[in-house]
């Protein structure tokens, strides 16, 4: 039993180190990107002195999601506005938020945090640092005059894709897969559900969470994602939708596997950013759009209005109206439709469809 | 005796060593100069601010690891302390806001909630493996699944309140039941704290190691609960009940289990929400085996654990090393102590037998020599 007990701990030790080195490789790329971003900045004509700290979320530079679309603002207002940036990332439990916070706060003048999670740690932050300027992505409850909140207009974008999907299916039949139940992901739910039924409300529409919090793995399980994609499929369903981070690898696959095992094609949409470039070759042809979430172009244009002197505290909506959200066009497969995209567009904006937000 | 100090120290300083030569040339193949990171880690980590926010940090670990290490010493591998804190957490967190009560019994309301939550939790695991001889490992597993998923998901939705916010809290406990910050205390002796607060609990938390140190090493209990970690039979033999033992160590190091979560809770978030600090119970296993069970080797386990993930905040941020380098310094240390601690061990005994050896010679014959010290080893 004692012996036992130490194979236990050398398992245990080594297990660590193993997921420390697999951690690596992503932070490594994203250290040597950072090195790369700073020769950039003293390469280019530098029209700014501005210092811009920005704390991700646990996952960091290379998640494939929302972190890596803050990091892709960032690295533009680098090669474009010539500022100086910093990066960190919160630690594996994201117990050091407000740590990071504030070390970014000592020697930037702009610091972001990315995600709602970043909510009660800015508000302690931007307190004890009134003459720094800070911006959150996806909350407006801080209420602050040097704290801009990022929000966007989720359900829009959804609306929008929710159509393409209704358009699209032959079956009458489309599903929407949630990473984690939690109020922003309801959001996609609530906008793709209403843009089926603005088209047809006689369509079926399967819908599932992979987990609830507190369980956060939901974001991160294309095991997961994959086998709902797949009963989905097997369901009768030939558009599914996800919001679901790192877990709609899975549904990629699934749609490529049940397509390729003689099954009618059916397809995905992504989310966040334009998916059919990033998700790899061959799942490229079953995506049919993603919903866009343009996270880079609020860090983008955010520091732009630092630099220029116009930032402001308060809410910032990204929406339709300003291509906050959107739909892409990459494969061409909603070409036909797009005219019928761009109407209900329109509609939204002009405020004659008004989107719900919770399902 | 110079001897016994020298193994002693021997371990950890073997640890440390490796775990710097290792760290040093993945930093080098990142590209980072790793004098530059380590200076930089040292200057930050060496400031009051870094060592407070350490000292909130072990403070949850020690926790932990004391949790773990009740059912170490009863050579019980309890993986449940995840499930039974975070499940501890939320329904003290929904207690200490319902309840009105002055400020000192509000919090020990809260406190006794959680130890008594995660008692349960890990007597549950205690009773299959007492009755059902259900390994600990499998029950606690999937404890922790149930406890985290089910049973606080659960709980988590029906108690949200709601608010503009994008997180998922429940109420939040009114001033009467939080832990006061410590930094009055240490401003009488250093200088003025700049926006951290050395949490409370810190003093709970010095209390459990006290009493985990006595029950252990001066009561009839511990003695019970290591002589049958030591060698159940054995102990089964001169009239300890093994079946209780093991409900004992369960419940034991639930209640203390319950306790991880209450340093966030009293101390800064006042409310279960979507932030809560999870794996804090996975981490504690580390944290035991780096203290070999013993109250202060903890302790000190904890600290250096704390200290690493808290002072590495600066790499990243001036650019010197992405922070994950911290998680392979953590997991070289852990496995080289690991290795070290055996390979000591083994050195110790070997000397024993062989000292036991020596002085059993002059009035055994030769062949009982033998069997003697191959029991030893």
């Amino acid at each position: 039993m004692r012996k036992q007990l130490w194979l236990f701990a050398i398992i245990m030790a080594f297990a660590l180190v193993v997921a420390a080195c697999g951690d690596d490789d992503d932070a490594g790329d994203g250290g040597t990107e950072t090195t790369a971003a700073g020769e950039t900045t003293t390469a280019a004509p530098a029209e700014s002195t501005a210092n811009v700290g920005l704390v991700f979320d646990i996952g960091g530079r290379g998640d494939q999601s929302f972190n890596d679309s803050a990091a892709a603002g960032l690295d533009q207002a680098t090669a474009e506005l010539g500022i100086t940036p910093s990066e960190a990332s919160a630690n594996q439990d994201g117990s050091n938020r407000e740590e990071l916070l504030n070390l970014q706060a000592d020697q930037s003048d702009l610091v972001f945090g990315v995600g709602f999670l970043f909510a009660e740690p800015m508000t302690n932050a931007a307190t004890a640092s009134p003459d720094v300027n800070f911006a959150i992505v996806d909350d407006a409850s801080v209420d602050l005059p040097n704290v801009a909140g990022l929000v966007f207009a989720e359900q829009e974008g959804s609306f929008l894709v929710g159509v393409a999907a209704a358009l699209k299916s032959e079956a009458g039949h489309v599903g929407f897969i949630g990473g984690v139940n939690t109020e922003l992901i309801q959001r996609f739910e609530a906008g793709f559900i209403a843009g089926v039924q603005a088209v047809d409300p006689a369509i079926t529409i399967a819908n599932q969470y992979i987990t609830e919090p507190p369980d956060f793995a939901g974001f991160n399980d294309p095991a997961s994602g994959k086998v709902i994609a797949q009963s989905m499929f097997e369901g009768g369903a030939d558009v599914v939708y996800h919001a679901a981070g790192g877990s709609g690898a899975g549904l990629f696959q699934a749609a490529k596997e049940f397509s390729d095992a003689g099954g009618s094609k059916v397809w995905a949409i992504g989310v966040d950013s334009d998916q059919y470039l990033t998700a790899g070759e061959e799942v490229q042809e079953f995506i049919l759009t993603s919903m866009l979430k343009r996270v880079d172009v609020a860090v983008f244009s955010t520091v732009e209005a630092h630099v220029n002197g116009t930032f402001a505290g308060g809410p910032n909506v990204f929406d339709l109206s300003v291509d906050g959200v959107g739909y892409s066009t990459s494969g061409g497969y909603v070409d036909d439709i797009v005219d019928q995209l761009e109407d209900y567009k329109a509609k939204i904006i002009s405020g004659e469809i008004v989107v719900p937000s919770t399902p | 005796m110079g001897k016994k100090i020298l193994y002693a120290v021997a371990a950890p300083i073997a640890a440390i060593i490796v775990a710097l030569v290792i760290s040093s040339i993945v930093l080098l193949f990142a590209g980072a100069n790793p004098l530059s990171a380590y200076n930089n880690m040292w200057e930050f980590g060496t400031r009051l601010e870094t060592i407070i926010e350490t000292l909130n940090r072990a403070t949850p670990l020690y926790l932990s690891g004391i949790a773990v290490a009740i059912g170490f010493r009863m050579n019980l591998f309890n993986i449940g302390v995840e499930g039974q804190y975070i499940l501890a957490a939320i329904i003290a967190a929904k207690v200490g806001a319902e309840v009105n009560l002055p400020p000192v019994l509000h919090v020990l309301v809260i406190i006794l909630t959680a130890m008594v939550v995660g008692a349960i939790w890990s007597g549950i695991a205690g009773f299959l493996k007492v009755t059902r001889n259900v390994h600990e490992v499998i029950s606690t597993i999937m404890l922790n699944a149930i406890a985290v998923a089910g049973v606080t998901s659960y709980l988590l939705s029906v108690w949200d309140v709601p608010d503009e916010s994008l997180d998922t809290a429940t109420k939040e406990i009114p001033q009467s039941g939080w832990m006061p910050s410590l930094n009055p205390i240490v401003e009488l002796f250093t200088r003025e704290i700049n926006r951290v607060e050395l949490w409370g609990f810190i003093v709970v938390a010095i209390i459990v190691g006290i009493v985990y140190h006595v029950m252990i090493n001066r009561t009839r209990i511990g003695f019970d609960l290591r002589a049958s970690g030591e060698n159940a039979s054995a102990a089964e033999a001169s009239g300890t009940d093994p079946k209780r033992m093991i409900m004992t160590a369960m419940v034991a190091g639930g209640a203390v289990a319950g306790l991880v979560g209450l340093p966030e809770l009293l101390g800064s978030s006042h409310a279960y929400n979507l932030r809560f600090t999870q794996g804090l119970g996975f981490a504690g296993i580390a944290v035991a085996l780096l203290g070999r069970n013993s109250a202060i080797g903890v302790a000190i386990g904890a600290f250096v654990i704390g200290w690493l993930d808290r002072a590495s905040g600066v790499l990243e941020v001036r650019g010197d090393a992405p922070r994950e380098i911290v998680s392979i310094m953590t997991g070289v240390i852990i496995l080289a102590a690991v290795i070290a601690y055996a390979v000591v061990e083994r050195r110790r005994r070997a000397e024993e037998a062989a000292a036991a050896a020596a002085a059993t010679a002059a009035e055994r014959p030769p062949d009982e020599v033998g069997a003697a010290a191959g029991g030893e080893s």
